[in-house]
């Protein structure tokens, strides 16, 4: 076993067992305590847990992957999800923890006063938290592929098992502190190797500084043209440069605000405040440590890019390649990430050295032949773990990293698997099948539901529709179309009724579901797309993951239209409403 | 208009003023009027519309609900509200 391998069994192993401790210190015994952690949780501790919650492998793993691909056009991920946290602070958290129940689905369905909403909600909820699982499970499967030097299909496998293992046994109560704990690991392992690279090439200590910074290796110019003038001479994208439509870029940031705002996993941690007061400053402290790896991303990612050409495609570009990577002296970085089938080369010009260059490059080698690229891929999603070890940092932070993205993945997935659960075995099975259900059986029948979402996001994970960060936008896409429009129009459209509300979700959620199967597939099964998934087949250009947002335009639209047809809602509906718009009179957290 | 309706109306005077900034910032700055920000630059090397899509929209987001929150607690009191 080499030390690398050490320190990774031994910092994975430690993280675990802390996760372990602390799950069985606080086991869930109660359903209210598996549903909803525990009253009274402070909210700077709370705001801890729901960033751990909130920030997916799709944040950890995924995002600074796509900034170092993407550059300036993935700044719509920086920007939407956390812009999401200003909508859900000021247009829903206070108000749902007035209300006090235990789901998203509970709520539409009293508010909306039908069953039908509440199962339509459950419905919605199912299929946006499942293909946000999806996006966990690719992260997952990258993070233990590399991390167990295996495919990353086994890895996929191994990591479902531990999902498993760990959010069955588990339960919410538990899960806060344990996620207060994932936050811990997660941001020092994200922070840590920033810090050092961010050093190393600006002399910065802080990453957002360093971003832009000047150079350290005394050319004097700043980073960010650095990366602009070395990726334009390589034949790529200028990194500063707008790459995609404005449109695009707009419809997708909104997306991924709004879908921020209607994800259920999120939604139910402002259920658990003690008051109203505190469900404001908890979105609030939320955002604060969800910000201090948001804004660390975009130097990861700008770095980590760099590093990568620079260690590839050292110094020279064209006719003299002498400076290239050689093939028979690759770092182990590389041959290891190789062993996952996520990194892959090929020698095409056979001269032993890797040439890794950009579409537009038109540089001609020592034969006179037009340089092609030989990195044939580069798996966004492995930038992240592998950018310690490009940067050759020592074996413990890289073994931090491996812990961390295993910490964020693990995390969000318990969270997403826990609302899928509740919205089985409280919304469907004790609320409308088989109400005098007992505590234990609801129990079990949420255990039993997340095995089957897990089984189901797994499979769906072997052949992800996208990198982990653009399956999870998918997933928002879907919940902004959705559950943020019916929430929103039930706290601040006394007029919205029953069918309303209904059309309104029906419409929001199939047209957009639609729309994502026919160029992604039909529930993402490869093959099954209905056309190309390009911007000429795109209706007026609207790429499917940014579609949420027109989704969630024709829900408001269906909704408040309907409702002016039909019957107002009953007087106690109207009375329920103005009763939540108000601080005053609310009970404590949740206590069924 | 009773006190009710009063306390609806500020909190939504209030919830539209922190929703113009916060569209401002992003949408606004970050992506609509990026370029022509692009040609000023701010600390150091960070070429103004590019800082506030991947570092200031996001700094502004944060300070914007602890605005909102402290407000809202504001209102709470004035309109007799509050939870205690």
């Amino acid at each position: 076993m080499t030390n690398l391998q050490m320190w990774t069994y031994a910092v994975v192993g430690a993280t675990f067992l802390l996760y372990i401790f602390i799950a069985i210190k606080a086991r869930a015994t109660t359903t209210g305590e598996f549903y909803v952690a525990g009253k009274g949780v402070h909210p700077v501790l709370n705001g801890m847990a729901t960033g751990a919650d909130w920030m997916s492998a799709a944040s950890f793993i995924s995002m600074a992957g796509l900034i170092a691909f993407k550059g300036y056009d993935a700044s719509v991920y920086l920007m939407g999800w956390t812009g999401g946290y200003c909508l859900l602070a000021m247009l829903l958290a206070p108000y749902l923890r007035k209300y006090g129940k235990f789901t998203v689905p509970e709520f539409i369905g009293d508010r909306f006063y039908s069953q039908t909403a509440r199962v339509v909600a459950v419905i919605c909820l199912i299929v946006a938290s499942l293909t946000y699982v999806i996006g966990q499970m690719k992260g997952i499967g990258v993070a233990f592929s590399r991390f167990l030097e295996m495919p990353f299909e086994t890895g996929l496998f191994v990591g479902m098992g531990i999902v498993f293992i760990y959010a069955v046994l588990g339960g919410m109560k538990g899960v806060t502190y344990t996620q207060i704990a994932q936050y811990c690991v997660l941001i020092f392992a994200y922070t840590v190797p920033a810090v050092f690279i961010s050093l190393s090439l600006t002399g910065n200590a802080i990453p957002q500084l360093g971003l832009g910074s000047v150079m350290a290796d005394g050319s004097g110019v700043h980073l960010l043209e650095k990366m602009d003038q070395t990726l334009t001479d390589l034949g790529f994208a200028a990194y500063t440069a707008q790459k995609g439509s404005t449109i695009n870029m707009f419809l997708l940031t909104l997306s991924l605000m709004i879908g921020t705002a209607g994800l259920p996993h999120v939604i139910t941690r402002f259920f658990t405040v003690p008051k109203v007061r505190d469900a404001r400053s908890t979105a609030g402290w939320s955002l604060v440590f969800i910000a201090l790896l948001y804004t660390t991303a975009p130097a990861v990612g700008a770095m980590a890019r760099l590093n990568l050409i620079n260690t590839i495609q050292a110094d020279s570009v064209g006719a003299d390649t002498s400076q290239n990577l050689k093939i028979d002296s690759l770092p182990a970085w590389f041959t290891n990430w190789e062993k996952t089938g996520l990194l892959k080369y090929e020698d095409k010009n056979g001269d032993g050295r890797i040439q890794y260059v950009g579409p537009n490059y038109k540089g001609v080698d020592a034969n006179g032949n037009v340089v092609v690229n030989e990195m044939t891929k580069v798996d966004r999603d492995i930038m992240v773990l592998a950018n310690p070890e490009i940067a050759q940092l020592p074996n413990w932070v890289i073994a931090l990293v491996a812990a961390g993205g295993i910490a964020a993945a693990l995390s969000t997935a318990a969270g997403l698997l826990l609302a899928i659960s509740s919205a089985i075995s409280h919304d469907i099975i004790k609320g409308i099948v088989a109400k005098d259900i007992s505590d234990k059986g609801e129990l079990m029948a949420g255990r039993i539901a997340m095995a089957g979402a897990i089984c189901v996001a797994g499979w769906l994970g072997l052949n992800p529709p996208g990198f982990a960060a653009q399956t999870v936008a998918l997933a928002f896409g879907l919940a902004a179309s959705s559950i943020f429009p019916a929430l929103m129009m039930g706290i601040f459209a006394k007029r919205v009724n029953n069918i309303g509300a209904v059309c309104g979700m029906l419409s929001g959620l199939s047209l957009t579901l639609v729309y994502i199967f026919w160029f992604k597939g039909w529930l993402f099964i490869p093959g099954t797309a209905m056309a190309p998934d390009n911007a000429a087949n795109w209706w007026m250009g609207i790429a499917p993951g940014s579609f949420g947002a027109i989704g969630a335009l024709v829900n408001f639209v269906v909704a408040i239209t309907v409702s002016s047809f039909t019957a107002p809602p009953p007087e106690h509906i109207q009375h329920l409403v103005e009763d939540i718009r108000v601080p005053m009179g609310s009970k404590s957290a949740v206590d069924h | 208009m009773s006190d009710a309706q009063k306390y609806w109306q500020a909190n939504i005077r209030l919830v539209i003023g922190c929703l113009i900034v916060w569209f401002s910032v992003s949408f606004g700055a970050g992506i609509l009027f990026v370029h022509q920000l692009n040609s000023i630059t701010i600390l150091g090397g960070y070429p103004l519309g590019f800082w506030f899509a991947q570092q200031g929209s996001i700094y502004t987001f944060v300070a914007l609900i602890f605005f909102y929150a402290w407000r809202m607690n504001q209102l709470d009191k004035k309109f007799g509200v509050s939870e205690d």
